[in-house]
């Protein structure tokens, strides 16, 4: 019998559902909510300098790849498998289309997290 | 209707039945039948009525009526349900269907073509492989109440099949291996008599094993004795994709 | 002799038939937003790297009205996620310890849910305390 390649799938779609369901609701309350309408926090915490700086240093970089990717991984294995839920032939042109944007999603933050330098 | 103790008496419940003869009709078609009906009588007693008063043409398929021989699922209500487990009295005044366990092709009325299930239950082993070659003179294996506990539960599942009736993804593709069964293997591998682990985790590691699961978690729900069959098939997606990574370099070695 | 011939039912709407399938495809759907967010904040690092003015671009798009609206509706299916991941969680953990003791799905789920209270709630003041 095969064996199949899920694990790979499935532990990074497990890794970015654990990070998005312990720290996904503040992320969007802080980032979407609190920062637009200047409530509960400083208005200027995700100014370009705050950002600019958080994302230059090692840990802002890991903590922003890690949200992007993460939750890209998590999102796409789940699409994929509910199209079959829903009756939509999945073969590998969907693999790759679901897969594959969340791997560009992935060097697209990868490159873009490279650029603004240390 | 024919004259009996019941007809004297108190309530009827309108019983739908999903009926088909392939000899009579190309598609299945609902039949309702007026049932005399006591608090204590269970869905089965209703289509015994059915069959013994009304229409003995209706089939099904049941034995022990006391829920522990796994033979008279069916879907009433639309849900996985045993009928003699089932009271007549929770749907009154409204009306139950009846329909044959989901899933699985109809031969007849009630009775579904278990055949796959069958297969699949001989395909995994269900059986204590010894680790070593064992003399009747070494006596029998002794075992802890730690050690039983870890396969115990599993242990219980009667073959009732509600469980496949309850999963979508083998719904949507029987190649699946299915619930029951992979809780069943999963009896085995965690049994410290048994040594056969590794040639069954070769079905769990595959697209028809534990990765055709989508952790809908219907089937715990409806298992009629506790199995908790979801929990066997997740936990062993845990250990299914450690061994993935960790294959090249545990004790054992070597690549599959 | 034999005039056998089965019936296999269609599985079109499925999930449509039962409240327990019903909640299964809502936890899955929250997938698509999880994405959605993914891609916002995806955009505001790709601007972030493009320089000041093109980060405030970003930063003032999601001030607009439509912005907060859909932050509001991923707020609430973020929620829905953290809930229905943690009811999964005790599914993919041996529940029997190697002592033959059992852990409780409850306590399994509870954790979770308290962990990701600890998680959202440190971040939120972490946030506050960030000096301007």
């Amino acid at each position: 019998m095969k064996r199949s390649n899920a694990p790979i799938f499935w532990s990074m779609f497990g890794a970015g559902g654990m990070l998005s369901a312990l720290a996904g609701p503040a992320l969007v309350f802080i980032t979407g909510i609190a920062v637009p309408l200047a409530i509960l926090v400083p208005p200027d915490l995700m100014s370009y300098a705050h950002a600019h700086a958080f994302a230059q240093h090692w840990f802002g970089k890991a903590c922003l790849f890690a949200f992007v990717s993460l939750f890209l991984w998590h999102g796409v294995h789940r699409i994929f498998h509910s199209l079959h839920d829903i009756g939509i032939h999945t073969g590998a042109v969907a693999k790759l289309f679901c897969y594959g944007g969340a791997l560009a999603g992935t060097l697209i933050a990868g490159w873009a997290l490279l650029s603004i330098g240390f | 209707m024919a004259e009996n103790a019941l007809t004297q008496t108190q309530r009827e419940i309108e019983i739908e039945v999903l009926r088909y003869r392939p000899e009579q009709e190309s598609e299945p078609v609902l039949q309702s039948y007026k049932v005399p009906f006591t608090d204590d009588m269970s869905v089965l007693q209703g289509l015994q009525y059915i069959k013994d008063y009304l229409d003995g043409t209706l089939s099904f398929r049941w034995s022990c009526r006391m829920a522990i021989c796994g033979s008279c699922g069916m879907m009433i209500g639309g849900v996985p349900k045993m009928s003699c487990k089932t009271f007549l009295r929770e749907y009154y005044p409204g009306k139950i269907r009846v329909e044959a366990l989901a899933h699985f092709p109809i031969e007849r009325d009630l009775v579904t073509d278990v055949r796959d299930f069958i297969g699949k239950l001989e395909s995994i082993q269900p059986y204590i492989v010894p680790k070593e070659p064992r003399t009747l003179e070494q006596g029998e294996y002794l075992q802890t109440p730690a050690q039983l506990e870890q396969f115990l539960q599993f242990s219980g599942c009667i073959n009732c099949m509600l469980c496949y009736a309850a999963c979508p993804q083998y719904g949507l593709d029987s190649k699946f291996t299915g619930p029951g069964i992979l809780a069943l293997l999963h009896r085995y591998n965690a049994d410290s008599r048994d040594g056969a682990k590794e040639s069954r985790m070769e079905l769990v590691h595959s697209e028809e094993g534990v990765w055709g699961c989508t952790a809908v978690g219907y089937c715990s729900e409806v298992c009629p004795k506790g199995v908790d069959p979801a929990n066997a098939v997740n936990q062993n997606k845990t250990a299914s994709a450690m061994d993935f990574f960790l294959r090249f370099v545990t004790p054992k070695g070597g690549a599959k | 002799m034999s005039a056998r011939r089965t019936y296999m039912r269609p599985m079109d709407g499925w999930w449509r038939r039962d409240p327990f399938f019903v909640r299964y495809m809502a936890r899955e759907a929250t997938a698509v937003l999880v994405v959605l967010y993914a891609l916002v904040l995806l955009v505001g690092v790709v601007r972030l790297g493009q320089g000041q003015a093109a980060y405030e671009g970003w930063l003032q798009a999601l001030k607009s009205p439509a912005s907060i609206a859909l932050h509001l509706v991923l707020l609430a299916v973020f929620l829905y996620h953290t809930w229905s991941w943690f009811n999964i969680m005790p599914k993919t953990m041996p529940l029997i310890l190697p002592n033959g003791k059992r852990l409780s799905p409850a306590v399994v789920t509870g954790t979770g849910l308290a962990a990701a209270a600890v998680v959202c709630l440190a971040l939120v003041i972490a946030a506050m305390k960030v000096a301007s």
